[in-house]
């Protein structure tokens, strides 16, 4: 009954990639400096303002933090907040490998 | 217990037996004696419901929306433009599966405002997912709000109940209140197989990407595609419910039996008139003094617009000569919209000769504009006795150009 009804609607449980792999929106990559970033710098849990700011939740607070590429969107937010500048948004197109 | 008061009254009266646990609305008029009547209701203790009062019919239905999704039995009630303000909300309401119930009080849309009756507010929400479903006096507007909430929680769809503004919401008649006791038998509370648990948090009516996708469990779930189809199967299959919930209801309080459609003196009918809510009683007087004059003639009442009775109309029309579809409100640029949707249920059925009634449309009472039984009877009259022509084209009655 109950999943019955679920599955008349869009009903979804909180967790990664419940919307698909929204990585594949992104036109830029948030790319982070180490020798820049705080946190990366100093070798201690400090700042995280990537990680508070980003609207989706997928920057960790790790040393230094990390970007779950399969579902940042490349919105820049992370960039734009970073108190070091140490985030460069990077065209995507740059990463693809051209077959040769 | 008989008692003589108005629809708004006898629609309050309902919600009440209903027992309704969340009532948000926004008085308009002609609904406003309604809400006013639930309010006192509940302020007396006579009912245990949250009253909500609103900035807007928006919020109203947002209210309803919300309460719905927690898993209480929600009702709203609105009129006219009130009714276009919830417009968005009205999709997200079906779009979302919830059974709430709204009482619409029939009034013409602005502008020019109006306060007056027709069912121009009504129609032209009918594509928006909700079960339509008109009354025609007093003793429906009660009975229906009640099997409303019956077949909105068994459908998981949301149920308007249309009443003509004034001509049945200010006007007093005698009905019968059903027994508290049957109603609860009736219509238990309502158990919903699914509603916002805390202990269990999700994600309700997220977006959908154009294709379906893998949900967490890696479950395939449904996209936006998949759940539109599955509202319009379920939106059909609900006539079977519709039907069995009117046969509940008569076996209990002996009233019922047309759920989509009432026919009057329409067995050996060679002409039918079609008419919605007080308009088709209006119509039985008309076709009595017709019939007194040797035309054969009948009416039917469309009781049930959305989902559209396409074969109980069909089979009510097809063997006769002619339909005269008389409408209070306007497909504009084409004609009214029952006409259409009547003409549409016929297309299957070709008789003997290649002959399918013709099906002709008065536009009439728009905005409060007073049908005359005169006017009606020649109207009427005139497409029994000649030869239709342009039939494509509305006929106005009451125009005074």
């Amino acid at each position: 009954m109950k999943d019955d009804y679920c599955r008349k609607t869009s009903h979804s449980k909180s967790g990664p990639g419940d919307a698909g792999k929204t990585g594949s929106w992104r036109i830029l990559r948030p790319v982070i400096d180490p020798a820049v970033c705080i946190p990366a710098k100093r070798g201690t849990p400090s700042c995280y303002m990537c990680w508070l700011y980003c609207p989706d939740g997928v920057i960790s607070r790790g040393i230094p933090p990390e970007i779950d590429y399969e579902y940042c969107k490349g919105c820049g937010i992370c960039a734009e907040e970073c108190p070091t500048k140490a985030i460069r948004m990077v065209e995507e197109s740059s990463f693809i490998k051209e077959d040769t | 217990m008989q008692i003589i008061e108005s629809g708004n009254v006898a629609a309050a009266l309902g919600v009440k037996l209903s027992r309704a646990q969340v009532i948000a609305a926004y008085p308009i008029t002609p609904q406003t004696p309604l809400t006013e009547k639930l309010s006192e209701i509940i302020e007396a203790g006579d009912m245990t419901a949250e009253y909500i009062p609103v900035e807007s019919e928006h919020s109203a239905l947002a209210i309803c929306i919300a309460a719905s999704s927690a898993g209480a039995r929600s009702f709203t009630a609105t009129s006219a433009n009130g009714l276009l303000y919830m417009h968005e909300q009205l999709h997200w309401a079906s779009g979302a599966r919830l059974p709430i119930v709204m009482c619409v009080v029939n009034r013409g849309v602005g502008a020019p405002w109006t306060v007056w009756n027709d069912h121009q507010d009504s129609m032209s929400q009918r594509d928006t997912g909700w079960i339509q479903i008109y009354a025609n006096d007093h003793q429906q507007i009660i009975d229906s709000v009640i099997k409303a909430f019956a077949l909105a929680e068994e459908v998981m769809i949301p149920v308007m109940v249309c009443y003509d503004g004034y001509l049945l919401s200010h006007t007093y008649m005698p009905f019968d209140i059903p027994e508290a006791t049957l109603t609860d038998s009736f219509l238990p509370p309502y158990r919903p197989a699914y509603c916002l648990d805390p202990d269990e948090p999700a994600n309700l009516n997220t977006v959908t990407l154009s294709d379906v996708r893998t949900d967490i469990n890696g479950v395939k779930a449904h996209g936006y595609m998949e759940i539109r189809h599955l509202l319009q199967q379920d939106m059909l299959a609900s006539m079977d419910a519709i039907e069995r919930v009117d046969s509940r209801f008569k076996n209990i309080f002996g009233r019922g039996g047309s759920p989509f459609i009432e026919s009057y003196r329409s067995d050996d009918a060679r002409f039918i008139a079609v008419g919605i809510g007080s308009l088709s009683y209006h119509l039985r007087d008309v076709v009595d003094d017709l019939r007194d004059e040797g035309i054969s003639v009948g009416v039917m009442s469309m009781q049930l617009y959305r989902p559209f009775p396409y074969q109980a109309v069909a089979k009510a029309l097809k063997d006769c000569q002619g339909v005269i579809v008389f409408e209070k409100a306007l497909s504009y640029g084409y004609q009214g919209p029952v006409c259409s949707d009547i003409k549409s249920a016929l297309y299957h059925y070709v008789g003997p000769e290649g002959s399918r009634p013709f099906v002709l449309n008065y536009i009439l009472g728009l905005g409060g504009r007073e049908i005359l039984t005169k006017d009606l009877y020649e109207g009427l009259k005139l497409s029994c006795t000649t030869k239709p022509s342009s039939p494509d084209k509305p006929r106005w009655i009451g125009l005074k150009l």
